[in-house]
């Protein structure tokens, strides 16, 4: 009951962050300089001009801005994102087509990285004084400090390009035409270096922030009491010290779902990764700015739904916050 | 003990230190180095790097000097992350202090704003940003900045609200303060240390999102930059490993001196905490 | 003694490098025996608490024995290595905290955390030890142990906590208890209810018990024997009686003497009873505002109120965490705005006063603070800080700098400390610095909030002292709102006792110290430690 209430609401705050993010992107056309059925069209094949009067009667573009701002907005809540003049097929088929894609490499990079990051950090935050918790933390900031794009290249230069174990390019073989089982393995392969690149740098994150967490937890009053009861190291490192600590690392991982959207557009650009993110690329590369604001669209609903279920993880964490609903 | 003791205790915050100010060194000697425009071909293309003298780095797909670009580049990677982060602390300082110190419905319609904002795929709004403006070093920095400031807000509206009932406050308003005083004057200074570590770290991921928005084609264009070198080079990595590996190193220093020196402030500023930690 | 428990010899503790003393205990030595309490009393930094965590082998990092034995039964704590000296924590040494808000692990059930100490020793299955942590429960007086027992701390009060924290720590029936300032933190009817608990658990187990403390009314309660401490070191050892009858050492007889004792001094006769202060029926709600989706909730503060405060007088509000005292003078000083009701200032309502009206009329009520350590701005040099008040009000800059220094003069800290930042003071010069900023508007009443609370007891005596004698010498009027009816009996001419919100009993300091009319305020006064002992005396 809670908890269904607690969707129902985090939905209508979602509900009104899209709608806000839907009239950003119609001031943003209104804004960018020039012609915005141009814009629409996609600037650079857009020079019939019987074609772009088409498109101002079709958009009504002649007709005041509140009008426009209307048929916008109630065209979105229609699913009716517009047309995509470049590739000619509807921007939501686009999208929609390629987005498990990009939940698969997001998703994979999301677990991967906070179990990881959350191991070596706590390691590290076991081992202060030692030489192997220094390594460690001299990794994570090494990690934290490369540029996502850069190792994504340097990964298929090593493990593509000179040893030649894994394929730098694409979701699957292509011509390959594997089914069932063979299939899955052929995408699983695809996947390690664009989920792992991607996972590296959200690693290091996690893994820093763990670590201090974990140290600060385990400065705290109740990690004497664990210790006066005679309890084992490792029991109070896991129950008392990691189970605190966790739960700014569940907000953290709630914040940071945006910045993974934002690095699958890298990763997905450099691996061919037939994802929205590889889609924004082409959508740039082709001036395709009405493409364009459609993924963007669909890059924050889909950080929205990272958050509502890192949400719902610290709900379920938190025992104090369940008094507040 | 001093300031610069306690941030020199710090061995990594000291190595940070001399690495940006060896980048800072070449963004200034660039073009006295490199006067020609790191744009201008100079020999034939795909030169190896230590092969020919002049050439350290090699030249690029069309026969440029990478060692001038990089140069080059360091300057524009320094100036866009120092200038982007100045303006993303002007727009989230105020923010976050009226948030915090009023509290209440300005402190509820603040926060919405600024959590919209974060919401919002911090790198895809950049993007967007940038290419409806149109590429240009001044795009580039408000979108930076447009993109970077709600951990501002959120940090100096924290300190705030943790400051505002403080005791030595509430004496300032018992005494008569006004609230504009009391916050410049009470609360403000009290609150500079985190900001100039985040600050510290900002500047680093200004630069990170700065090679990030170039590499995909959306740097300026008159401007040489690290991550349109990458880009460029993207192509060709199986012949021409090095046109992407200098600059790519280059950003990883610089971030990760700037982390470094953040580090090391953080703990000279916060001198207790430091002590904790260790 | 054959029934000698724990015996500490020539203890000696190093501290860092660049602490501010080279030992944290220097030659302690002393013992505790079966069945008996003793007490470990000691001001901050006396290093009371030192030998106990050397005893539990959780010193704090960086302080190291260099010297001297801890026997257990004849063995050497000291020369254990870490799994056997972890075998007998929980088993046969428990240990209690001071601050039961945060020595329980916020995310487990309280149940889950007695069962721990069992797990610990690798005893019973996890049912019995369910049961076994519900009739511990039962056994620590907590109401309704069935629900308690799976209650996770949040949902406990202060009191019910730290019965949590004893069931844990004599859940395996150890022969020695140490008690770090176990009721420090609480309210004094709930210090009076643990006090008897450990008192009774103690006689009932026959256990030792080590008791550290630096409240000698808590001494006289229960110790059996005492050690008092001085900068780690042992000043005065002996048994509770011939102590407290007859300190032998001069620093144990400032600390006794410090105490406020329970003889109330006579009513002063207040020449010219007009009212100062009128409080007519004043309100105030807490509502968390909750959000567009969060319920709000509402905590009344201020129920009807009314009292008047006479001109040179000392009205002292007293009650427990909750009572309202806080919210009352914060009113009063108009930190907070009452809901409704009026707060007369010489016939001005200043509970309708907002903005620069405000601002003008506040100068006249002033307010000193609890936390020496928050109530100075620590990047302001004190001389400024005292001088901001009259500035905001027009009073050039140099002028209001030189009356600083005059003020810092009169409240004994001499001018020169004008130059200084707030660091480099200790906690009760701090408390003078306050005093000195609230005097600098010329105030006519000053409002103490807790304001010796925050202190030793020797410096709490000078603190006191200096308040009495700057209302004498400037005419002031003071509201005095403490927690501890015997300081309130000490200074105030007047008491007014509050609970819930509302006021119970008002009248003058004899009246309701000697002769309370009300059943609550006779059972704060019968909850302070240490009466019946000086009663006795008496």
């Amino acid at each position: 009951m809670v908890y269904a209430r607690l969707i129902a609401m985090r939905l209508l705050k979602a509900v009104i962050v899209l709608f806000l993010i839907i009239v950003f992107n119609f001031f943003l056309i209104q804004l960018a300089p020039g012609d915005p059925a141009a814009i629409l069209a996609g600037e650079a094949g857009a020079t019939d001009e019987a074609f772009l009067r088409q498109l101002r009667e079709q958009f009504g573009l002649d007709q005041p801005l509140y009008v426009q701002l209307w048929h916008y907005v109630s065209g979105i809540a229609t699913l009716d994102f517009g047309y995509s003049y470049r590739q000619q097929m509807p921007v939501l088929d686009l999208i929609l087509e390629r987005l498990p894609a990009t939940l698969l490499l997001t998703g994979t990079a999301f677990v991967l990285s906070l179990a990881l990051g959350i191991f070596a950090g706590s390691m590290a935050a076991a081992r202060v004084k030692k030489i192997s918790g220094s390594v460690i933390m001299a990794l994570a900031l090494v990690f934290y400090a490369t540029p996502l794009f850069w190792v994504a290249l340097m990964a298929v230069l090593l493990f593509s390009v000179y040893l030649d174990w894994l394929p730098a390019y694409g979701m699957f073989t292509v011509g390959a035409h594997y089914t069932g089982m063979a299939h899955i393995l052929d995408v699983a392969k695809h996947l390690i270096l664009p989920a792992s690149t991607l996972a590296l740098f959200f690693m290091a994150i996690y893994t820093r922030m763990t670590r201090a967490s974990m140290l600060e937890a385990s400065q705290q009053d109740y990690v004497k009491t664990a210790r006066a009861k005679g309890l084992k190291d490792r029991v109070i490192q896991r129950r008392h010290i990691l189970r605190n600590a966790l739960l700014p690392i569940i907000t953290l991982a709630g914040l940071q779902a945006g910045q993974m959207v934002g690095g699958a557009i890298l990763t997905e650009t450099v691996f061919a990764w037939p994802g929205i993110g590889r889609l924004m690329y082409e959508a740039l590369m082709q001036r395709d700015y009405n493409l364009l604001l459609g993924i963007f669209f669909f890059s924050a609903a889909l950080v929205i739904v990272f958050n509502i279920f890192t949400d719902l993880v610290y709900r379920l964490a938190d025992p104090r916050i369940k008094e507040a609903s | 003990m001093s300031f610069f003791a306690r941030f020199a205790q710090n061995r990594g915050a000291l190595i940070g230190l001399i690495i940006l100010a060896l980048i800072i060194a070449m963004a200034i000697l660039a073009p006295l180095l490199f006067p020609e425009s790191p744009w201008r071909m100079v020999q034939r293309p795909f030169l190896p790097p230590f092969e020919v003298d002049g050439f350290v780095l090699g030249t690029d797909t069309m026969g440029r000097n990478v060692a001038a670009g990089l140069m080059h580049g360091a300057w524009v990677s320094l100036l866009i992350g120092l200038v982007s982060t100045s303006v993303a602390l002007i727009i989230g300082v105020p923010l976050g202090a009226v948030a915090g110190y009023y509290g209440g419905l300005v402190d509820d319609a603040l926060m919405r704003f600024t959590e919209f904002f974060q919401t919002i795929p911090n790198f895809a709004l950049a993007i967007v940003l940038v290419a409806i403006m149109q590429p240009s070093v001044t795009s580039i920095v408000l979108a930076i900045a447009i993109v970077s400031w709600p951990p501002v807000a959120r940090l100096v509206r924290a300190e705030f609200m943790s400051l505002r009932n403080r005791e030595y406050v509430e004496a300032a308003r018992l005494v008569g303060q006004g609230n504009t005083t009391i916050i410049l004057k009470q609360i403000l200074p009290n609150t500079l240390s985190p900001i100039i570590v985040l600050a510290s770290l900002m500047v680093a991921t200004a630069i990170l999102l700065e090679s990030a928005l170039s590499f995909l084609g959306l740097g300026d264009p008159n401007v040489m930059s690290w991550g349109y070198m990458i880009g460029a080079a993207r192509t060709v990595i199986r012949q021409a490993w090095w046109l992407s590996f200098f600059p790519g190193m280059a950003i990883l220093l610089t971030v990760l001196a700037l982390n470094l020196v953040g580090e090391g402030l953080d703990d000279a500023l916060n001198p207790k905490l430091a002590r904790e930690r260790q | 003694m054959t029934d000698t428990v724990l015996s500490i010899r020539n203890l000696t503790l190093a501290l860092p490098k660049g602490a501010d003393r080279r030992y944290a205990a220097e030659n302690v030595t002393y013992d505790v025996a079966k069945g008996e309490i003793m007490c470990v009393v000691g001001e901050s930094g006396s290093g009371k608490s030192m030998a106990a965590n050397a005893v539990m082998g959780l010193l704090p990092k960086g302080v190291r024995p260099t010297d001297g034995e801890i026997l257990f039964h004849g063995e050497d704590l000291l020369k254990l290595d870490e799994k056997r000296h972890r075998e007998l924590r929980g088993l046969r040494i428990g240990m209690i905290f001071q601050e039961p808000m945060t020595a329980l692990n916020p995310l487990m059930r309280a149940g889950d955390q007695i069962a721990e100490v069992f797990e610990a020793h690798g005893l019973y299955n996890a049912k019995e030890r369910q049961q076994k942590a519900l009739s511990l429960l039962e056994e620590v007086g907590i109401p309704q142990p069935e629900k308690a027992i799976r209650a996770y701390p949040f949902e406990l009060s202060g009191g019910q906590r730290q019965r949590v924290m004893i069931a844990m720590a004599l859940a395996l029936e150890p022969e020695l208890l140490i008690a770090d300032e176990p009721t420090t933190a609480l309210d004094v009817t709930t210090q009076a209810q643990i006090l008897e608990l450990i008192r009774d658990l103690q006689q009932r187990r026959n256990m030792a018990v080590m008791f550290i403390t630096h409240d000698f009314g808590v001494v006289a309660e229960i110790a059996t024997r005492v050690c008092v401490m001085r900068l780690g070191k042992v000043v005065e050892l002996g048994l509770a009686s011939d102590i407290l009858g007859n300190p032998q050492h001069e620093y144990t007889r400032s600390l006794i003497d410090a105490i406020p004792s329970n003889a109330v001094p006579p009513a002063r006769d207040v020449r010219d009873p007009a009212p100062l202060l009128e409080v007519r029926q004043l309100n105030k709600v807490f509502r968390s505002r909750g959000g567009l989706f969060k319920p709000s909730r509402e905590v009344v503060a201020l129920n009807d109120v009314s009292f008047t405060l006479d001109r040179g007088e000392t009205v002292g509000i007293v009650g427990e965490s909750g009572s309202g005292k806080s919210t009352m003078g914060r009113c009063v000083v108009r930190l907070e705005r009452p809901d409704s009701g009026e707060l007369l200032l010489d016939g001005v309502n200043l509970s309708a006063l907002k903005g620069d009206a405000l601002r003008r009329e506040r100068k006249r009520v002033q307010m000193v603070f609890q936390d020496p350590y928050a109530s100075l701005n620590p990047r302001t040099r004190v001389g400024l800080a005292i001088a901001q008040g009259p500035i905001a009000n027009g009073v050039p800059r140099q002028e209001a700098l030189k009356q600083a220094g005059d003020l810092l003069d009169l409240v004994g800290l001499g001018a020169a400390a004008a130059e200084r930042f707030p660091h480099e003071f200790s906690g009760g010069q701090r408390q003078r610095i306050g005093i000195a900023r609230a005097l600098a508007l010329n105030p006519e009443l000053i409002v103490a909030d807790e304001a010796v609370s925050a202190l030793d007891v020797s410096i709490q005596a000078q603190i006191l002292e200096l308040l009495e004698d700057l209302k004498r010498k400037l005419s002031l009027s003071l509201l005095f709102i403490t927690h501890d009816l015997r300081v309130a009996a000490q200074v105030c001419d007047r008491i007014i006792v509050m609970q819930h919100g509302r006021i119970v009993e008002q009248g003058t300091a004899q009246e309701v110290f000697l002769s309370p009319r009300e059943a609550y305020t006779r059972e704060l006064l019968d909850a302070i430690p240490g009466r019946a002992h000086e009663a006795a005396a008496v």
